[in-house]
């Protein structure tokens, strides 16, 4: 064993409880151990040095009791609601050397190792949350029961950026098989961090017997007893190890992690590797592989930014930074929609489901009041087809979503707490439509604007009360994308924001409090980085190397992203973009023209490019073609030059909130951190615009 | 159209080990109401072949019905033990006897007909629920002179009972209380309480995980010399003590009971059935002596007589207050068929829980001894009250099914 020091954290130990244990029919003295933070399941189980030297004193004590004859077997379980969710990441961040690193993988493997070591049955009773650490330490036991309540089961390291290294990746595929185990290490973490239930991972083979949580405990020690006994006979499906069979999964894994990841996030690739070499490695050589693999992962920047990215949306996202005081939001008890299109029509659907308040669709005529209730009670209904709605709760939000005509002045507003705005992106417009809304609410009302783009000072200036105008900008489709932009004017007071904030959080939203500034964030962002690329195209560089050159970086490449968006969107958007900014911003004559000859999309049905769009592009005269790496070079340049420009205005708070944006909002991956890390990591801030975006170690390897 | 009434029997009744109230109790971090559910589910497990939907009622005894003893217990328990929504659930109060009152209330509705199989059972966490938790007795007790003031303790009220059978002795007592711990170890012994518990997994935030497999009160092996040396907390020189008295527990009961038609149908086991039975009042001071007028009513409801009843299984509450009965009755202190496996001296009495108990091991006695027809349950309740339940063993020769052999044939 090493003698290396561990950095000093404040770990919250999650205590080994060793009791003895009588078990039914006369099996003898059992031992069992509970994992126990001491806090309720709010606060999880997790294993932190501390917890598991703890952890291994237990066993070791046992061991000595077992060689003596005195127990009969030892069983591993939870507190009450949880097991264990894995190793305890806050100490990752104060790790500075990659033997400290190492230490940690090592002291996980010794540790659980000590559980395979008992001279006598061993026993996993998974009752509550198992993840990471938490689903390996079973794997060491002979035998596992799992309770049919088990809300999330999952190894998500590869999510975050790490590998299952305490046994995961050896154990899992061993138990269940390639197949299985790739789904569980390496597709399901890919998949938005896919989570299973209990009794999902007692069907992949993950545990013995599948156990109702009303006598969980109960019945797993009485388990225990027969096995122990030899009146309970466990069965698994046997392993097929050939290489076709194990191998065959495998490829499948890294070339469905090379579709999402665009080969960008290394700990996918190390899981699989290290899954490979599971079929004809030693328990200890795979072990030591898997420590030595963790011990380069917690040392990448990759990793690192993963951790920050994770702290961003569970923690930040709680508490977005700037808003005002929670007590000061009004209750919101009925909404009002004006527009009745299909963003305003989403928008009806998710303040109905989420608020559970009456909700007004308005528009200027009753056929399109028509449909635009319709929309929502037919999504409801097909809610209420998948089971997913009960048929007294699809009546009552069906019953909470009206329309109404505007022209009769939006009385049905007279009683509405909050009223947001979907119609035609044009200043007039939606200034005249605030005017008439405003007629017809009570005083304390939020009239808040979907708006992408425009500025919302303005759009208040002429109302009795501009304080009460707040931007509100959901990202499409409303009821997927989780990030809503805030947009504080300069009239809006800290009543109409909190009231915005708070209804955000009741949508189930995260939000941002960005300045009234051209595009916000996020669309300031891809307006940018698309405009950069557009430009790139325009000057000479054939398209597909362009799609090419942000796999990794970007949920998807500049032109699928646009043709999702629709072209004549992402023409308006640089348009005002490029009338606010003329100095960077252009709109794109190639996207005017896909735009006026009304192609809907860049690529075809066939999923390649569309030639009838190639044809339509001009060449240059002086074509400039760039490679790959140097596309992503200057797209990437644009946008720390852009990012800083968005600081020094003061258009949010911070870095952070910028990467809190572009995750929840575009969708860029959390091995990046969102995009301040990664212009960090390649030197391009500092190259672009003179210094870091964040200091070192906050999304990047700390220096020791 | 003419009224049915049915036969109601015992089919099978089952309890938690009990454990001792106070913080290094085995349930001191349990919840009460998941002690009663283990319960239920036990009974559900018993009988695989029988639907839960067919339950139709789940009645559920505690003292004190407050926290998680509390939220209509009967409804709530039956819910998280796994019945189905359909099956309703009620709360009981009936101090000591809850457990007996559930019994005889579910035993009534269906014999009634109002359905056919129900669950009763009862529940005291006395470590969580100490007895006169939150209560607020009424001024006029006291103004108008009802009741003496020591009717409320009940060990007050176990002196009381002293004062008026000064035949009945501490060194009786004792006796009698020693004789209850031997006949309960010989039980364990035998094997025959095992079968009844359900193990319960106890909680403790600094022990981990525990699992409750025997009861925690008894003391075997205690002599008469030992509880010579304890305390007489409720009198200075007095004759109550913990020796001689049941403790302060946690546990639960419960039982299923179904109509004689019904358990034929579904092929229920037929532990004994109903015959009759009366609560009665007594002076609130002298709570004890309640069992004896009770019996006295249920042998006359059943045109019985003491003779007929050939296994007692009476709750011992205090010792004295069993004595008086047997006294009352012309029973010896250590008669065979009195508590043949020990009594709630040794084994604990967790109020409201108790009575199923009692039920539960007369059906088991009732097995053991074919040649006896008639057994009673009895028990003290306090603010004065007594409950008596007269059974029929089933598996004694002259013992006539209700059902009809055509019925038979064809379920």
């Amino acid at each position: 064993m090493t003698t290396t020091t561990l950095p000093e954290v404040d770990e919250v130990v999650t205590h080994a409880r060793a009791h003895d244990i009588q078990l039914p029919g006369g099996a003898g003295t059992f031992v069992l151990i509970t994992l126990d933070n001491g806090f309720d399941h709010t606060k999880p189980n997790s294993f932190g040095a501390a917890g598991l030297r703890e952890l291994g004193a237990a066993l070791d004590a046992a061991a000595k009791r077992a060689a003596a004859g005195e127990i009969a077997g030892v069983g591993i379980t939870g507190k009450p609601f949880i097991f264990a969710v894995g190793a305890d990441l806050t100490a990752v961040p104060a790790i500075t050397a990659r033997d400290q690193a190492l230490e940690i993988a090592r002291l996980g493997h010794e540790t659980f190792s000590k559980i395979s070591a008992l001279p006598v049955p061993t026993f996993a009773f998974i009752n509550g949350a198992s993840m990471g650490g938490g689903v390996e330490i079973a794997l060491y036991a002979d035998y596992r029961t799992i309770s049919s309540d088990v809300p999330a089961y999952a190894t998500p390291e590869v999510f975050l950026g790490l590998v299952p290294g305490w046994g995961g990746t050896y154990l899992v595929p061993h138990l269940i098989g390639t197949e299985k185990a790739a789904q569980l290490i390496v597709t399901n973490p890919l998949s938005q961090n896919r989570m299973i239930k209990g009794k999902n991972a007692f069907e992949l083979g993950l545990a013995d017997r599948l156990i109702e949580p009303v006598t969980f405990l109960e019945d797993s020690l009485a388990f225990a007893a027969g096995v122990i006994a030899g009146t309970e006979q466990v069965e698994r499906a046997t392993v097929d190890t050939s290489e076709a069979a194990w191998e065959g999964p495998l490829d499948k894994a890294a070339a469905d992690a090379d579709g999402r990841t665009g080969k960008a996030a290394p700990a996918a690739y190390k899981a699989i590797e290290l899954m490979r070499l599971a079929r004809t490695a030693s328990r200890e050589e795979a072990f030591e592989a898997e420590n030595q693999a963790l011990a380069d992962l917690i040392m990448s920047d990759e990793l690192r930014s993963g951790l920050y990215a994770f702290d961003l949306v569970q923690k930040r996202a709680k508490r977005p930074a700037g808003a005002p005081d929670k007590s000061l939001a009004r209750k919101v008890t009925k909404v009002g929609i004006v527009g009745a299109g299909l963003m305003a029509s989403q928008m009806a659907l998710l303040f109905a489901r989420k608020l559970k308040v009456p909700v007004v669709l308005t528009d200027l005529d009753q056929e399109r009041v028509d449909k635009g209730v319709a929309y929502v009670h037919d999504e409801i209904d097909k809610l209420a087809g998948k089971g997913r709605l009960s048929p007294d709760a699809s009546n009552r939000l069906k019953a909470l979503v009206t329309g109404s005509v505007s022209a009769d002045g939006f009385t049905a507003f007279s009683d509405a707490d909050f009223v947001i705005e979907a119609v035609f992106e044009e200043m007039s417009v939606k200034k005249q439509v605030f005017a008439q809304v405003e007629a017809a609410v009570p005083a304390e009302c939020v009239l808040a604007t979907n708006t992408s783009s425009l500025d919302i000072t303005e759009m208040a200036a002429d109302l009795l009360h501009p304080e009460r105008v707040v931007g509100f900008h959901f990202f499409n489709p409303v009821a997927v994308m989780p990030l809503l932009e805030i947009i504080r004017g300069d009239a809006t007071d800290d009543a109409t924001l909190a009231t915005a904030f708070a209804t955000s959080r009741s949508l189930g939203k995260t939000s941002i409090l960005v300045k009234n500034s051209p595009s916000f964030v996020v669309n300031r962002l891809l307006g940018r980085f698309m405009g950069e690329s557009g430009r790139i195209v325009d000057e000479g560089t054939p398209i597909e190397v362009v799609e090419q050159a942000f796999a990794g970086l970007t949920p998807m490449p500049p032109f699928m992203l646009i043709s999702l968006v629709g072209p004549a969107i992402a023409l308006h958007n640089s348009e005002t973009l490029a009338a606010a900014f003329p100095d960077r911003f252009a709109a794109s004559p190639n996207l005017a023209k896909v735009v006026e000859a009304k192609l809907p999309s860049f690529y075809g049905s066939d999923g390649k490019l569309d030639p009838k769009v190639l044809e339509l592009f001009e060449a240059p005269a002086d074509p400039v073609v760039l490679t790959a790496e140097q596309v992503r070079e200057r797209a990437l340049e644009a946008l720390a030059d852009e990012v800083r420009r968005m600081l020094d205005e003061g258009v949010v708070q911070a870095p952070q909130d910028i990467d809190l944006a572009m995750i929840t909002g575009a969708g860029f991956p959390f091995w990046n951190g969102g995009v301040t890390p990664l212009l960090d990591r390649t030197g391009i801030a500092e190259k672009v615009t003179g210094s870091r975006f964040l200091p070192i170690g906050v999304a990047s390897v700390p220096e020791a | 159209m003419p009224r049915t009434l049915s036969e109601v029997v015992f089919v099978d009744g089952v309890r938690t080990p009990f454990g001792k109230a106070g913080d290094k109790g085995i349930y001191a971090q349990t919840r009460a109401d998941d002690l009663v559910i283990k319960c239920i589910r036990e009974l559900l497990r018993r009988q695989p072949d029988l639907d839960p939907a067919k339950v139709e009622e789940v009645a559920i005894a505690a003292t004190t019905q407050i926290g998680d003893q509390g939220l209509t217990l009967g409804r709530v328990a039956g819910l998280l033990a796994g019945l189905p929504k359909s099956t309703p659930g009620y709360s009981i109060d009936r101090m000591c006897a809850g457990a007996m009152t559930a019994v005889t209330n579910t035993a009534s509705s269906i014999a009634f007909g109002s359905y056919d199989i129900g669950i009763a059972g009862g529940v005291e966490h006395m470590g969580r629920h100490p007895m006169g938790e939150g209560v607020d007795p009424n001024p006029r007790i006291i103004a108008e002179k009802l009741v003496d003031p020591s009717a409320l303790v009940m060990g007050e009220t176990a002196e009381n009972l002293h004062d008026r059978f000064p035949e009945i002795t501490k060194e009786r007592c004792d006796a009698f209380a020693v004789a209850s711990q031997d006949k309960l170890a010989t039980a364990y012994d035998e094997g025959k309480i095992q079968p009844d518990l359900v193990t319960v997994a106890t909680r403790h935030d600094e022990l981990g995980w525990g699992l409750a497999t025997t009861d925690e009160p008894p003391r075997p092996g205690t002599t008469v010399d030992d509880l010579a040396q304890l305390k007489t907390p409720f009198r200075p020189h007095g004759n109550v003590t913990a020796g001689n008295a049941a403790g302060l527990n946690d546990g639960a009961t419960a039982c299923l009971l179904a109509s004689e038609q019904a358990a034929t149908e579904h092929g229920l086991p037929v532990g004994m059935r109903l015959v009759n039975y009366a609560f009665v009042g007594v002076e609130p001071e002298v709570m004890g002596i309640g069992p004896v007028p009770a019996t006295e009513k249920a042998l006359a409801n059943a045109g019985l007589t003491i003779d007929d009843i050939g296994l007692f299984e009476l709750n011992e509450a205090f010792a004295v207050q069993v004595l008086a009965f047997l006294d009352h009755f012309g029973i010896a202190d250590d008669d065979e068929r009195v508590n043949p496996y020990g009594g709630a001296i040794a084994t604990g009495h967790p109020l409201a829980s108790s009575g199923v108990r009692l039920m539960t091991q007369l059906s088991r006695e009732f097995a053991e001894h074919p040649e006896v027809r008639y057994g009673l349950t009895a028990m003290c309740i306090g603010i004065g009250m007594g409950g008596a339940v007269i059974w029929e063993n089933p598996h004694h020769k002259d013992y006539v099914s209700s059902v009809s052999a055509d019925t038979e044939g064809a379920a």
